[in-house]
């Protein structure tokens, strides 16, 4: 053997374990989760289920807040509460029982109620990374959310009722890099292409190759050429479909035929001519992107600036400068039927550019420290470096505070008067779930909780529901099925809508911890009667 | 404290909407308390899979008052199935999925009852499967889930032509791939069943042989050239690939390297050998809870008539907010499993051998075969045309592979019957020669 083979890495038994999430989000995703603490609030069957799709994955820590007894009621619907815990606390026992999931977790609790620590301790939610809220009363409700605004951590608030689920997310400010979106569109820059690609394409004489290394050139090279013709002619890219059309056309009379086979053509240039939809397009900076860059917290940095809006402002640097107009190169090339030799060639002049690029990005992030009174190693390299590849895509959602919309004077409720217009609009759970809080608040129960006073309730509870229309300034609501459906409910959780609402809250938090993904903006709706399902914005 | 009072107040929530009734419940449901007592004491549940999917829907379905459960599943636990499958413990590793699964759930929910088989589906006969009210697949196999899909349409009677109805057992579908998934509901016979939208699932990613040897260009034909080229021909270890031995895997990753470095393709990491040698789905415990759940919602509701059923199609994806869609999937009026109409396999030319619609039912999109078997009625004998499944009737049938279909003395409208390892049930092909020959 010329060489000894290289040694396996040896596979810890902890990547072994999380493997088929690490392929997922990454091991620096997963570093993220286990540095992670979150505080739920209420171990309902709906906290519990949200905690084990954290604790499963690793999560670092979690805190459960909730001065509640066990009842024979929780233990129908609660998976991590036994028959013979009746009367004992509830935080305590579904801390023993989802610690069980995972050695890797540390958990502890606090018995008492989330009011009491809100008024004594208010400093206790200081240090969790995101709060999450399950059965919290409107009182409370709008406490948690000013003191968790205050302090910049994000809250999430669900709530199940019969077969309806509500989620509720509270951020100030979240900034994503990594996306993941699901049709990333390829950075290709056939229009303008960057100094070592258009050498390396000037290189390539397509009328000269052999008709193996001609049916071996990868479509990208292709295009390039055709379109290069193109807009000699035609002095701008094809946009319409007919000029689409026209440009594929030119790319078909350029397969060269085998005399003897002539049912065979080349791949690659069928791939050209796919391509054409999908790769051939004005490369600018997404309006998106262009915004973040133009944000005010981009273009002023100050002291207390995040790495995000540094880096971010560092990119907006180089688009003015380097970049000639145009952010780092993403460096990365879809696959292509080609020889070995041409594809490597090619993707390393992608590479290399991208590198380059992402150098320029670096040393100006390395300036804006200085300026700033940073040190050097406040922003790690490959944090700027992860940031160019993913610059396309990057995101920042601006919310607002929970408490707003309890807030008559501030909230805006037109877009409530909007959506009910439509009659299949999911609006109206919202509507009633916020009667339901107001009638809790009233009679300290919910509607329909007693079997002998679902009737009256309804009535009550449309009387509620017109109150807050009133105060909003809308009409009455005239669903008075949907009201009657809540009051069958009676407040009942059922286990698996709760199971369905907390695998979808866990990976929220997850979306936050480990900055990654872009999570819901901000309200979402579910119907599991037709398992229809709704996002709003409030 | 376990007497008749903490039971009723334990289902307090189930009892709420199953004793009451509201505005949008389906017409034929009736609110009593003998509804929780059937879910309790008679509604017998069949899950497939004691994974990801399996391990959530058990603890859902107890929860939802099911307690007369089954649960089939020939896998053993394995390390990398706890960051999801929570029902199983570090001391848990080697043992049964099934059994550990029905052991944690009826020591947590006292009076489920559980029942464990440790067995692969086809091990079981239609009279097992017949005694249950509903089956729920949380299944990472299509051929699988197809398997079962013909397993309960065989269990359908018609009565001159019409649907019993009482031989209908519906079948809720789950599956998921990272942060997305999908829920059906499937009534046999009466709405779309697997094989009619079978072209929703695509066909597993292959390289072009000539790639892999020749051009390669990402590190996955690196692997796959080790995999399907060096491992036969140097054979390590004299068995076939274990993707479970630390050991192949190893030296399937450092012959990979070596072959990438030969060809300058970067990127090629021991996380990537293992998925692609073991064909790896990324999953996450949140998925797998969200869709499970679904499914169990959808049990309940069918159970109880308590509300209408998902109709019938549910995607779910969560990487950009939460995106949900829901669509009513058509019945084929020609499926081959569901139709009761013989398909129809158009040959269109004389020359069209044996092989040749053996790899056409295998490539085609709605057929996505496996290894089928073939035989036919001629010349008033059953003949096998070809089996690849008994190497003793392979040898003798090998033959006919390069005969053409009239040869073997098969005509227009002649009727193929065809066995694969996606149904229990043998399917009816019938051919149509639509070229123009007389002398055919
Ligand atoms: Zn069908």
């Amino acid at each position: 053997m010329a060489s000894p083979a290289p040694k396996s890495p040896e596979q810890s038994e902890r990547n072994r374990k999380y493997d088929r999430q690490l392929r997922l989000w990454g091991d620096h995703g997963q570093a993220a989760l286990e540095g992670a603490h979150v505080c739920i609030i209420n171990a309902t069957a709906l906290g519990t289920e949200i905690l084990k799709s954290l604790v499963l994955p690793g999560i670092g820590a979690f805190t459960i807040v909730d001065g509640k007894k066990v009842t024979s009621e929780d233990i129908g619907a609660n998976f991590f509460l036994e028959t013979d815990s009746v009367g004992k606390s509830r935080a305590q026992i579904a801390t023993q029982m989802l610690l069980e999931l995972n050695s890797d977790v540390r958990g502890d609790y606090i018995d008492e109620e989330p009011d009491q620590i809100l008024y004594n301790s208010p400093d206790f939610f200081n240090n969790f990374t995101v709060v999450v809220a399950t059965c919290l009363v409107e009182k409370s409700l709008v406490l948690l959310s000013q003191r968790l605004w205050e302090l910049n951590i994000p809250l999430i608030v669900c709530r199940t009722i019969g077969f309806i689920a509500y989620m509720r997310i509270q951020v100030k400010e979240h900034m994503v890099v990594e996306t993941h979106p699901d049709n990333e569109v390829p950075d290709l820059r056939l229009d303008k292409p960057f100094e070592t690609l258009k050498k390396h394409v000037d290189s390539v004489n397509l009328d000269e190759l052999s008709f193996k290394d001609h049916s071996h050139v990868p479509y990208l090279i292709v295009l390039y050429k055709f379109l290069e013709k193109w807009i000699l002619s035609k002095r701008e890219l094809p946009k319409s479909y007919n000029e689409k059309s026209q440009l594929k056309q030119m790319i078909r009379e350029g397969i060269r035929r085998d005399e003897n086979d002539t049912s065979n053509s080349e791949e690659n240039f069928e791939e050209a001519v796919k391509a054409v939809n999908t790769c051939i397009g004005r490369t600018e900076i997404p309006e998106n992107v262009m915004n973040i860059l133009n944000n005010d917290q981009c273009i002023n940095l100050t002291a207390k600036s995040s790495s995000f809006w540094i880096i971010a402002k560092a990119v907006r640097d180089f688009v003015e400068n380097e970049g000639g107009g145009l952010l780092p190169l993403k460096g990365t090339l879809p696959d292509m039927t080609a020889d070995t030799e041409k594809y490597i060639t090619l993707q390393q002049i992608y590479h290399k550019q991208a590198i380059a690029d992402a150098e320029a990005v670096w040393r100006r992030t390395l300036q804006l420290l200085r300026q700033l009174g940073k040190s050097s190693d406040s922003i790690p390299e490959r944090d700027v470096k992860l940031f160019c590849r993913h610059a396309l895509n990057i995101y920042v959602a601006k919310g607002t505070c929970i408490a707003d919309e309890y807030d008559s004077k501030i909230f805006d409720a037109s877009n409530i008067v909007q959506c009910l217009e439509n009659p299949e609009s999911m609006m109206v759970y919202y509507v009633i779930l916020r009667g339901i809080e107001k009638f809790q608040t009233e009679y300290n129960s919910y509607p329909g909780e007693f079997d002998d006073q679902v009737e009256p309730d309804i009535v009550k509870l449309k009387v509620c529901i017109t109150k807050l229309l009133n105060e909003w300034g809308c009409g009455p609501l005239v669903k008075d099925d949907y009201v009657h459906e809540f009051c069958r409910f009676g407040g009942a959780e059922l286990h698996s809508v709760s199971a369905f609402l907390g695998g979808l809250a866990a990976q929220e938090v997850i979306k936050f911890v480990t900055n990654q993904y872009k999570p819901v903006h901000n309200t979402f709706i579910y119907d599991a009667v037709t398992s229809n399902s709704g996002t709003f914005f409030f | 404290m376990m007497g008749s009072d903490h039971m009723h107040r334990r289902w307090s929530n189930l009892r709420k909407v199953l004793e009451r009734s509201g505005p949008f419940c389906r017409p034929d449901f009736e609110p009593s308390t003998e509804t929780l007592q059937f879910l309790l004491d008679n509604c017998k549940i069949l899950v497939i899979g004691a994974g990801g999917l399996g391990c959530e829907l058990l603890k859902d379905l107890g929860l939802m008052g099911f307690r007369q459960i089954h649960v089939i599943d020939m896998d053993t636990i394995e390390l990398s199935n706890l960051n999801r499958q929570f029902l199983f413990r570090h001391k848990d590793i080697g043992s049964s999925k099934a059994e550990v699964a029905a052991k944690f759930i009826n020591s947590r929910i006292p009076g489920c009852n559980v029942i464990s088989h440790c067995c692969k589906i086809q091990d079981k006969a239609e009279d097992f499967y017949r005694q249950f009210h509903i089956v729920i697949c949380g299944l990472d196999s299509i051929i699988a889930r197809r398997w079962i899909n013909g397993m309960l349409l065989s269990l359908l009677v018609y009565e001159d032509g019409e649907l019993d109805r009482s031989s209908v057992i519906p079948m809720i579908d789950g599956g998921t791939e990272g942060f997305k998934g999908n829920v059906r509901v499937i009534l046999p016979g009466l709405t779309a069943c697997i094989e009619c939208t079978l072209d929703l699932y695509p066909p597993q990613v292959t390289y072009p042989l000539c790639t892999i040897a020749n051009t390669p260009r990402l590190p996955e034909h690196c692997i796959e050239y080790v995999k399907v080229i060096q491992w036969p021909k140097e054979n390590p270890f004299e068995c076939a690939i274990d993707g479970d031995d630390p050991q192949h895997i190893n030296w399937i990753y450092e012959k990979s390297i070596e072959r990438a470095a030969q060809f300058g393709i970067q990127g090629l990491t021991y996380r990537l050998v293992q998925g692609v040698v073991k064909n790896i789905i990324p999953a996450v415990a949140s998925t797998n809870a969200v869709i499970a759940a679904a499914c169990a919602t959808e049990a309940f509701k069918l159970a109880s008539s308590c509300s209408a059923s998902l109709n019938n199609y549910m995607v779910l994806n969560d990487v950009d907010g939460i995106y949900t869609y829901t669509y009513e999937a058509e019945k084929k009026e020609d499926c081959v499993a569901c139709s009761q109409v013989p398909k129809e396999i158009e040959i269109n030319n004389p020359k069209f051998k044996l092989n040749d619609l053996i790899e056409f039912l295998c490539e085609k999109p709605d057929l996505q075969m496996k290894n089928p078997g073939l035989t036919a009625y001629i010349n008033g004998k059953n003949k096998t045309l070809y089996m690849q499944t008994v190497a003793s009737i392979e040898e003798r049938t090998r033959e006919n592979l390069t005969k053409t279909l009239v040869e073997l003395g098969l005509r227009n409208g002649s009727e193929i019957n065809v066995a694969d390892i996606t149904t229990p049930s043998t399917i009816v092909l019938k051919l149509k020669f639509v070229y123009c020959n007389s002398d055919m």
